[in-house]
C-alpha cells in the first residue's frame, strides 16, 4: 500500500512535467462532421488480390508440399 | 437500445445513426492518443469502417463504446507504431502555456523526445494515464488487457521514459 503511494507519488512529479511538455487535450472537438468521408469510404471498391497473386501462392503452395525440404529455406530468408 | 438491434441486423440508416451518434467519442478517443487531429479524424473513419464489415458479429446488448474504443485504439496503436521513432510529436493542438524560462523550454523539449521515442504499447498507457488523466479501468478496457497489465506497463514505461531523460541530462 505504501509502496503503491510511493508509485503515484513517483508518477505525480513526472505528470506535471510531462503536462508542461505535451497539454492534455481534455475534451477537443471534432472540426467537421465526418460522414461525407465515410461515405467515400464505404463507395470506394475492395481491394481485390489479382489473379497472378494467387497463382504466385499456390506455385509456392505446390513447392513447398512437394519439396518440404525448401520449407527451412524459406523459414532462414522470412 | 433499438439502434444497436437495427444495426446489427445490417439497416444502412441505423449505421448512419450510430456514427453520428459517436463520431465525436471516437475522435475525442483517438486524438488524445495520436495528438494529431488530420490523422485522428481518417482513423475515426477507419474505425467505422471496421465497426461496418463486423456488424454481424455486433453484440447488440453489449458495451458499444467500449467496442468502438477497443477498435479505435487498435488503429490507433496502428498508427503510432508506422510513426517514424526519431518523429516528434505533433505540436499543432493549441495548448494554453505559460511563458517559460529556457531551461524549462530545452526540458519540455527532451521530454517530447524521450516521450516520442518510448515504444507505442506503453506510450499509449502513459499518455492517456499521466496527461489526459483517463482511468485505469477504461485504457484497460480499450486496450483488452488486465487492469493489472495496464499498471504494469505504466510502470515501465515510466522507468523507460526516466531511463532516456537521465541519458540525455535531464531530471524532470
Amino acid at each position: 500500500m505504501r509502496g503503491n503511494q510511493s508509485n503515484q507519488d513517483t508518477f505525480d512529479d513526472l505528470r506535471e512535467e510531462l503536462r508542461g511538455a505535451l497539454s492534455p487535450l481534455g475534451r477537443p472537438e471534432l472540426r467537421r462532421d465526418l460522414w461525407p468521408l465515410m461515405l467515400r469510404r464505404l463507395e470506394k471498391p475492395p481491394v481485390g488480390v489479382p489473379w497472378f497473386d494467387w497463382t504466385l501462392l499456390a506455385l509456392t503452395g505446390a513447392a513447398l508440399v512437394f519439396f518440404p525440404v525448401l520449407i527451412p529455406a524459406l523459414l532462414y530468408h522470412l | 437500445m433499438e439502434l444497436l438491434h437495427r444495426f446489427a441486423a445490417g439497416d444502412p440508416d441505423a449505421f448512419e445513426s450510430l456514427f453520428r451518434r459517436y463520431q465525436s467519442d471516437v475522435y475525442r478517443w483517438i486524438v488524445r492518443i495520436v495528438r494529431d487531429p488530420a490523422a485522428a479524424e481518417d482513423l475515426t473513419v477507419e474505425t467505422f469502417w471496421r465497426v461496418h464489415r463486423a456488424h454481424e458479429t455486433f453484440h447488440p446488448d453489449g458495451n458499444c463504446v467500449g467496442w468502438l474504443r477497443r477498435i479505435a485504439t487498435n488503429l490507433a496503436l496502428d498508427h503510432l507504431r508506422r510513426q517514424r521513432p526519431d518523429v516528434t510529436l505533433p505540436d499543432d493542438i493549441p495548448a494554453e502555456r505559460q511563458p517559460d524560462s529556457a531551461v524549462q523550454g530545452e526540458t519540455r523539449v527532451a521530454l517530447r523526445k524521450a516521450f516520442a521515442e518510448l515504444p507505442p504499447r506503453l506510450r499509449i498507457v502513459v499518455q492517456l494515464r499521466l496527461v489526459e488523466d483517463e482511468p485505469y479501468k477504461d485504457i484497460a478496457e480499450s486496450l483488452g488487457i488486465s487492469l493489472a497489465a495496464v499498471k504494469l506497463r505504466m510502470f515501465r514505461g515510466v522507468r523507460l521514459l526516466r531511463k532516456k531523460l537521465e541519458r540525455g541530462g535531464v531530471r524532470p
